[in-house]
């Protein structure tokens, strides 16, 4: 019932790149464009939507032979929800002034489709270990796209980096990585930003594996190497 | 000298010209002119810079995008469709906003808002249109300040260059525009009757015998440019007349029924810019609608949404935000206003 080393690479790698939650399947975008207007937003809503993802793939998974198979949904929505009320009621008691700022945001976790998915389409067919890993690279790979999503624009929009900071690390400071007098692009802050900065991210992602499909056409694998994806 | 042999031999009848987009552009180009040089001579030099900044910036972003996606460059310059657009984000941006808000507002404009989208021809959205909205959006307090003619106290030819390139050097320069300050008085005199839109435009000098102090001159300008394109078969007549009947309608309805709170349509037409808007811009023929009954409804739609917009919303003028809105609407509008094919009596119907 372990995992694999192979298993497991297979399983990060289309978590945080190849099927990127927010690159590639563009699920989740309600969080991403209402949230990510600087990097600690982003980083906080997709640590609590990774640990949601990991805890219920696991327990689907866990459960998966007992749960009939016409009223799945209902179940695993159940499921999903009680663990999203679990890191809800636990960011209210220990993060509270980022449970402030975050909002709504936090209990919407399990409106995202992307739990559901990962529920339905993999939890659902794998064992737990594999489950867990799966809920929680899928989170990794949004974590780093709502990461860079949400640096960028706080960078455009404000001049400043990891603003928000002392709410989670309390005396902490942002920095200011423009001049004093920087006005700010307003527009990278407000959501047409995030489709903006989506948009770009999207294309580096194909340009970067264009190069690499390029790059392999020229040079056959070598014979008996894993196979690509 | 010798008579160079025509590459290409063309044959009798000569009756049409060939046109290219080269020579359409040129023409725009021309009939933007007059009212350039009215504007540059009631309110300084500081546009002239501007115009300058916004080539230079358009055809260095042009070229480098171009060679990213390894075009040809010189075919894309010489076609002049980046000028053109460069020219009309600087006559809609303030003449003395700050260098870096031109640069960013073309460059936007030509890398974002045309080539993203494929580069000339492709192009959904207007890009001067973009560029105004990026930044109307990003910087409201810059974007609204507009200056005075010089006869009527405007600043200094000299300073207004340093206000471009050292704006913190000079200070308290400039007002609202006359649509934008006629918005917020009344806002400001909301319950109190004495206070009309009669009472305000005689009380304060901005405003001008027409559309603003100064600005009803350039207006002219616009009006004498876009009346020579029609007559040159740049441009319909469809865009203008639809643009200016929608805004003037809906003016009039709003006038007719409180005088007191609605500006006369006159003031509408003259005024901000519609008529740049219904000359120049909305008759892009990349971004707008293209059959004729389509255009008529397209520009229609856009003056009816520039005034609500620019009298019940929160920007200072709504002809940016119409024109964007209303692309959007084009792939529906030329679908359903398809003309008959010729032999068709009715359409879609032999």
């Amino acid at each position: 019932m372990w995992i694999t080393r192979d298993e497991f690479k297979d399983i990060a790698y289309k978590g945080v790149w190849k099927q990127n939650t927010s690159l590639v399947q563009i699920l989740g975008l309600c969080p991403l464009l209402a949230v990510t207007t600087n990097l600690v937003n982003g980083v906080m809503l997709s640590l609590a939507t990774l640990l949601v993802m990991a805890l219920s793939n696991f327990a689907v998974s866990s459960l998966r032979h007992f749960i009939p198979y016409e009223i799945r949904i209902p179940v695993f929505i159940l499921i999903a929800a009680a663990l999203v009320t679990v890191v809800d009621l636990l960011m209210n008691a220990y993060l509270h002034g980022l449970y402030v700022v975050l909002g709504i945001f936090i209990p919407l976790i399990i409106t995202n489709c992307i739990v559901l998915a990962r529920i339905e389409a993999f939890a659902a067919k794998h064992p737990p270990v594999q489950a867990a890993s799966d809920g929680a690279m899928m989170g990794v790979g949004m974590l780093w796209t709502l990461a860079l999503i949400g640096a960028l624009r706080e960078v455009i929009g404000s001049g400043t980096l990891f603003s928000g900071i002392d709410l989670v690390i309390a005396g902490a400071q942002p920095l200011h990585l423009m001049p004093a007098d920087y006005p700010g692009l307003l527009l990278a802050v407000l959501p047409p930003g995030a489709f903006i900065v989506l948009g770009c991210m999207i294309a580096a992602k194909n340009w970067i594996d264009a190069r690499q499909a390029a790059a392999n056409l020229n040079q056959p694998a070598p014979v008996g190497a894993a196979g690509s994806h | 000298m010798s008579f160079e042999t025509p590459n290409v031999l063309t044959q009798s009848p000569y009756l049409v010209q060939p046109v290219s987009v080269t020579r359409i552009m040129l023409k725009v180009l021309l009939a933007l002119v007059p009212g350039i040089a009215i504007y540059a001579w009631l309110f300084g030099p500081a546009i002239l810079v501007q115009l300058a900044l916004a080539t230079i910036t358009a055809a260095l972003a042009e070229a480098g995008f171009l060679k990213l996606r390894q075009r040809p460059i010189a075919p894309a310059l010489a076609d002049l469709s980046a000028i053109v657009t460069a020219w009309l984000i600087a006559l809609s941006f303030p003449p003395m906003g700050p260098w870096w808000l031109i640069v960013l507002g073309t460059a936007f404009a030509i890398i974002v808002a045309k080539h993203l989208y494929g580069g000339l021809g492709q192009n959904p959205f207007n890009p001067a249109m973009v560029a105004y909205a990026l930044c109307i959006v990003s910087f409201p307090a810059i974007m609204s300040q507009w200056p005075q003619p010089l006869s009527a106290g405007g600043l200094a030819p000299l300073d207004q260059i340093t206000a471009i390139f050292f704006p913190e050097r000079i200070d308290a320069w400039a007002g609202a525009t006359p649509l934008d300050h006629l918005k917020t008085t009344l806002r400001l005199a909301t319950g109190n009757d004495s206070l009309t839109v009669q009472s305000i435009l005689k009380d304060h000098t901005i405003y001008g015998i027409g559309g603003g102090n100064g600005w009803e001159w350039v207006t002219l300008g616009w009006l004498i440019g876009g009346l020579w394109l029609i007559q040159q078969k740049v441009i319909t007549w469809h865009i203008p007349t639809a643009l200016i009947a929608g805004i003037g309608t809906i003016a009039l309805v709003f006038w007719l029924v409180d005088p007191a709170h609605y500006a006369n349509p006159l003031f509408h037409i003259l005024g901000g810019a519609t008529l740049l808007g219904a000359f120049f811009i909305a008759t892009d023929p990349v971004s707008g609608a293209t059959t004729p009954r389509g255009k008529l409804v397209f520009a229609a739609a856009i003056g009816i949404l520039a005034y609500l917009i620019r009298v019940f919303g929160a920007f200072p003028d709504g002809v940016a935000f119409a024109v964007l809105l209303l692309n959007m609407c084009v792939p529906l509008i030329d679908m359903y206003t398809q003309p008959p094919i010729f032999g068709e009596k009715h359409r879609g119907k032999a």
